[in-house]
Order: C-alpha cells, then sequence, then structure tokens
C-alpha cells in the first residue's frame, strides 16, 4: 500500500517539478508547484509526519503559492515567455550538466555508500529522541520544539519579524511626493501653535 | 521500515536536480524563485526520510525550520522582487543589478 502512494505521488511530484520549469507561463508554473507540494504533502503522511503532511498544506500551498500568484497578478507578468531563445551560450546544456552531476553524484552515494553513509549514523538508534509509538507525532514534535530547541525556536520568530519588517520597506513606492521632509513639517506644525500662543501673550 | 526509503531518497534527488536546473535556466525571478521552493522541498523531504530511518523526531524538526526559514526567504524576495519591477516592468533576473542604486 505505502509503495503504491509512493509510486503515484513521486509521479505527481516530478511531473509538477517538470511543469514548474518547463511552463512557458508563470501562472501554469505556480499551479504545478501546487501539484508537487501536494503530493509531497502526502509522501508526508505517508512517512508518519502528520502534522508536517497539514503544515505543508497550510503554509506552502496555502500561504506562499498564493503569494506568489498574487505578485504574479500585481505584476501583470501572466503573459507567455519566450524559451526558444537562449540568451546565454550554452546555458541550458550547463544547466542539464549541473542537474546530471547531482543526481548521479547523489545516486552513487545511495549505490555505493551504505545506509551508515547516507543518515551519518554512528550508533544505535536508541537515541532519547527516538519516535514513540504511543504519543502522538504532535505532541512528541511540539514537545521537542519547546525544550530542546527553544532557542532556535525564538530566533524564528525574531527572523520572522525581520523578514516582515524587510518586505514593508522594499515594497514600499519610492516616488511618494516629498517623502522625507514630511516629520519635519509634521514636527513644525507641533511647534507653531506653541510659538503663536507664546506671543499672544 | 522497507527499502522504500531508498525510493524516497531518490525522488528527493531528482527534484532537487529539477530545482536547481530550472533556477539556472529560467529568467523570470517569480519562477526562479518557485525553483527554489521546489528544491527546499526536496530537502524537506529528505529530512523527513532520514527521521524514519533513524527513528529520530529530530528530522521533522528541522523541517519546521526550513518552512519558516522559507517563508521569510519568499517575503523578502517577493518584496524584491516588486520592487524591481515597479523601475523596470518585465524585468527578469538580469535587473536585478538596479539594486546596486
Amino acid at each position: 500500500m505505502e509503495t503504491a502512494i509512493f509510486v503515484v505521488c513521486a509521479a505527481i511530484c516530478l511531473s509538477g517539478g517538470l511543469g514548474v520549469v518547463f511552463s512557458r507561463n508563470p501562472v501554469h508554473s505556480a499551479l504545478s508547484l501546487v501539484a508537487t507540494l501536494f503530493g509531497i504533502a502526502v509522501l508526508f503522511l505517508n512517512l508518519n509526519a502528520q502534522l508536517l503532511a497539514a503544515v505543508q498544506v497550510i503554509v506552502y500551498t496555502g500561504a506562499i503559492v498564493v503569494l506568489i500568484v498574487f505578485v504574479l497578478m500585481l505584476l501583470g507578468v501572466d503573459r507567455e515567455e519566450d524559451l526558444d531563445t537562449e540568451p546565454l551560450v550554452g546555458q541550458r546544456q550547463l544547466a542539464l550538466v549541473f542537474a546530471v552531476v547531482v543526481v548521479g553524484v547523489l545516486l552513487a552515494l545511495f549505490t555505493f555508500g551504505g545506509r551508515e553513509v547516507v543518515t551519518g549514523q554512528r550508533q544505535a538508534a536508541t537515541s532519547p529522541d527516538a519516535i514513540s509509538a504511543t504519543e502522538s507525532n504532535i505532541a512528541q514534535l511540539g514537545g521537542e520544539l519547546f525544550t530542546d530547541w527553544v532557542f532556535a525556536l525564538e530566533v524564528t520568530a525574531g527572523l520572522l519579524t525581520i523578514a516582515v519588517v524587510g518586505a514593508v520597506l522594499l515594497s514600499r513606492r519610492p516616488d511618494r511626493p516629498q517623502p522625507i521632509p514630511e516629520p519635519e513639517s509634521m514636527a513644525d506644525q507641533g511647534d507653531e501653535p506653541l510659538l503663536r500662543s507664546g506671543e499672544g501673550e | 521500515m522497507g527499502n522504500i526509503d531508498g525510493a524516497y531518497l531518490v525522488l528527493s534527488a531528482l527534484l532537487f536536480a529539477i530545482g536547481g536546473a530550472g533556477l539556472l535556466v529560467r529568467r523570470n525571478p517569480l519562477v526562479q524563485i518557485m525553483c527554489i521552493e521546489l528544491m527546499l522541498n526536496a530537502v524537506n523531504l529528505t529530512f523527513v526520510t532520514f527521521g524514519r530511518m533513524l527513528n529520530s523526531i529530530t528530522g521533522q524538526v528541522v523541517v519546521f525550520f526550513v518552512l519558516v526559514v522559507a517563508a521569510a526567504e519568499v517575503v523578502v524576495g517577493l518584496g524584491i522582487v516588486v520592487a524591481v519591477a515597479r523601475r523596470r516592468p518585465g524585468a527578469t533576473s538580469d535587473d536585478i543589478s538596479l539594486l546596486r542604486g
């Protein structure tokens, strides 16, 4: 059963990935990306990572892809792209060589290096953070996050705040009429009534 | 746990290579961001598979942080894309040199 689900989802993931790269229309690329992310979510379920499957659907297909499609529509770039011309000579060939080398090296590693080389396992599998059979996936993941990984979690909160502030700064419209003198004029407006009232007395 | 773990690793290697090749080939910055997402997801799949192979929950915890970093990366990347496209509509990734000033 697991193998059957894996085969179906692997086909969906690979066709979606190829669709992202080879679609002329960026919107089609985004929809292919949704297919791939959904297939990976089902594979997470297959691997007994139920919480991650839900988060994958919510965060990726619910937030990130929607954000990408929003920007796509905002910029009005939903037009076909000319994929036939090649601006840099040999770019596609080099990219193909890169892909083949990556896959080849990884496959050679999986084939010839054993399980210890691939996973980096040094000791026996009885570690304190072993996946428990009794506790639910979400309870164990939450417990791990708020005990061993709590510092990384806090840093993550800082990272998200910085990202939001950076996005606001980057996407602010720069050609607003006189954006820089605005605080000074506001400060003047605050000062002038005081001065006038002082003069009146 | 069976030999199918190897198949997961092969699938994620293929997805990673597809994403990397797309990142190198495509010129639309939005499609490039999508290719980066593809690569990150391939790595996520590898982490969860390793977590199952090693019978450890840590793989899934790391995937959590990769998700957060991916979200932050997309937000900042799209901000840059919008900022560049406002100056030059129809900008490709070659026009990112506009950021120099």
